[in-house]
């Protein structure tokens, strides 16, 4: 068995206790709610574009660590990025955790896509993807939906 | 014989003994490893009744109740005889009122669907409790969404038991049945089912009682609940997924409609009019897990030969033991019980996640579950989103409690603050 070590890394460990952007955004463009059914983890990603940058991304909600440093080194990760370079960069972590072929990144995303890795440790645990894409796949709802608020549920 | 061979291994009370008794258990020396402290999801299958139900498919499979050849005779009379050792499980006073359904979940829809409609109007109410497993909610819903029942709700008291004074008042004549489960899945809390019978019966109203997690543990007798319904999945009781049983009154069950229609069930078939079978064949459409059904009928000669006192006594004491254990240690809350906790030890551990709970005692081969135990109103009593779930089977005993303490110990020190 894969010590457990490398599913909760130092870094994770450390997003889950203390969460980056664990607000709420008073007046977001956009949010949309992430619900987990399989453990009743939910979240809230608020979401304030200008244009097509992203000025400010934050989240609340409960979750266990791995889904809570998820949603935290996201915010980290994607503020001040476009809303293309996040797309890219989720379905390449995607690809990434789900052990899919990771799609070509461009090279000033390398940085960002890197900062990422610690939470690929959920590939070898199959039960625990979801909770590390559940945030992002809010996001993505967030920007589907033009900011209506829509819930999205992994399963 | 599997009665000759387990009282081979176990004589008398005093030498029950689970580690001897997890040799019955094949799961055991294929995962030596294997901590299981899930059997309240799940119980693992002893080899008497894996065997069984492969020497059933090797020696005397065939379709039951319509051949004429002798095969098919044989496995109507095993298929038969399973029903009256189930009947014999639960004390029922004959095998008609025992009809074999899917599980549970199977069984209370059974009820909300066939009874329900025949019997309810609109405005008569289902009692049920904040306790309840959600199958045990969910198809009264729908019941009441179809027909314009009304679904009222025995709370708890304070300490997680059901409060009798609370249900005694919800207790209307507008009540029609009262539906509760006998032991909480998601905390253990033992229900005094036999008072909530009295209770209900004073009032006219039926009751039916989910024994999913008390019929692994207790010993069952309907007639002495004086219960209308109880309902029980053999998977929990040591028996295989796929089969569990309807116990129901005779009275009730010939008056109610099938609720579904097929092969089986009828006595005769025109386009015009069909016949239906009385219980239980009425409610057994389709031809029935019958491999499931004997695979149960040797679950329930396995426990009746360790003794349903003998398994009352080893649960009590490690639940007991489990409780003094866990409670010592700082920041695990066990969920509170009421007055009587059986067979189920639930916990919040302050600051960590049920799941990242779980997943650090599946590294130390701990297999318990986490979440919200399909109990979410529950769970919304409690405050919280899910729990980590330890229940206990008759192969556990406290070293298996000890691992999961130090198990839940080195969970605190990975994510300690």
């Amino acid at each position: 068995m894969m010590d457990l070590r490398e599913l909760y890394q130092d870094i994770i460990l450390d997003h889950g206790r203390h969460p980056r952007n664990f607000r709420k955004i008073e007046h977001p463009t956009h949010l949309a709610h992430g619900h987990n059914p399989l453990c009743g983890d939910r979240v809230t990603v608020y979401l304030s574009l200008d244009d097509d940058r992203i000025a400010d991304l934050a989240f609340q909600g409960r979750g266990c660590a791995i889904s809570t440093a998820a949603a935290s080194l996201m915010t980290e990760v994607l503020k001040g990025k476009t809303v293309e370079d996040a797309r890219a960069l989720f379905a390449q972590f995607h690809a990434r955790v789900t052990g899919g072929e990771p799609a070509e990144l461009p090279e000033p995303l390398a940085e960002e896509a890197e900062r990422l890795e610690p939470l690929t440790g959920v590939k070898a645990y199959p039960a625990r993807v979801k909770c590390a894409t559940l945030s992002w796949h809010a996001l993505e709802a967030a920007l589907k939906d033009g900011g209506t608020g829509a819930t999205v549920k992994t399963e | 014989m599997t009665t000759v061979r387990l009282r081979s291994v176990y004589p008398g009370p005093s030498e029950f003994d689970p580690r001897q008794l997890r040799r019955e258990f094949p799961i055991f020396a294929n995962n030596p490893d294997l901590i299981f402290l899930d059997s309240g999801a799940s119980a693992q299958k002893p080899r008497a009744v894996i065997d069984r139900i492969a020497d059933y498919y090797r020696t005397d499979y065939a379709n039951v109740h319509r051949g004429v050849y002798r095969l098919s005779a044989r496995s109507t009379e095993l298929f038969e005889e399973a029903r009256e050792k189930v009947r014999r499980f639960l004390n029922a006073a004959d095998p008609r009122e025992i009809v074999f359904v899917r599980n549970t979940t199977e069984a209370i829809n059974l009820v909300a669907q066939s009874w329900g409609p025949a019997f309810l109007q609109p405005g008569d109410e289902v009692l049920i409790s904040v306790l309840e497993h959600h199958s045990n909610i969910v198809p009264w819903q729908l019941l009441r969404d179809r027909i314009g029942i009304r679904l009222v709700i025995a709370p708890l008291d304070a300490t997680g038991g059901l409060d009798l004074a609370g249900l005694e008042a919800r207790l209307s004549p507008r009540t029609r049945l009262v539906a509760i489960t006998h032991i909480a899945n998601a905390t253990g809390a033992v229900v005094p089912v036999e008072t909530i019978v009295r209770l209900a019966h004073a009032k006219g109203a039926k009751v039916l009682i989910d024994g999913s997690q008390a019929a692994p543990r207790l010993p069952v007798d309907v007639q002495a609940l004086d219960c209308d319904f109880y309902a029980f999945t053999g998977h929990k009781v040591y028996g295989p997924t796929g089969i569990g049983a309807l116990y129901g009154r005779y009275e009730l069950l010939s008056a109610m409609p099938p609720w579904q229609g097929g092969g089986e069930m009828i006595l005769h078939v025109t386009f015009d009019k069909t016949e239906y079978q009385e219980p239980p064949h009425r409610f057994e459409a389709g031809t029935p897990d019958i491999s499931g059904a004997i695979g149960l009928g040797a679950a329930v000669d396995f426990i009746e030969a360790l003794g349903r006192d003998n398994i009352i006594e080893h649960e009590e004491a490690l639940t007991g033991y489990g409780v003094d254990r866990l409670s010592r240690i700082p920041g695990l809350k066990l969920l509170d019980a009421g007055q009587r906790r059986l067979g189920i030890l639930s916990f919040d551990l302050e600051g960590v996640h049920p799941h990242d709970v779980a997943q650090v005692l599946d590294q130390h081969h701990v297999a318990v579950r986490a979440g919200h135990h399909c109990a979410q109103p529950l769970m919304a009593w409690f405050g919280l989103s899910g729990t980590t779930r330890a229940s206990l089977g008759v192969y556990n005993d406290e070293r298996d409690i000890d691992r999961l303490a130090e198990a839940v110990e080195a969970a605190q020190e990975m994510f300690r603050r």
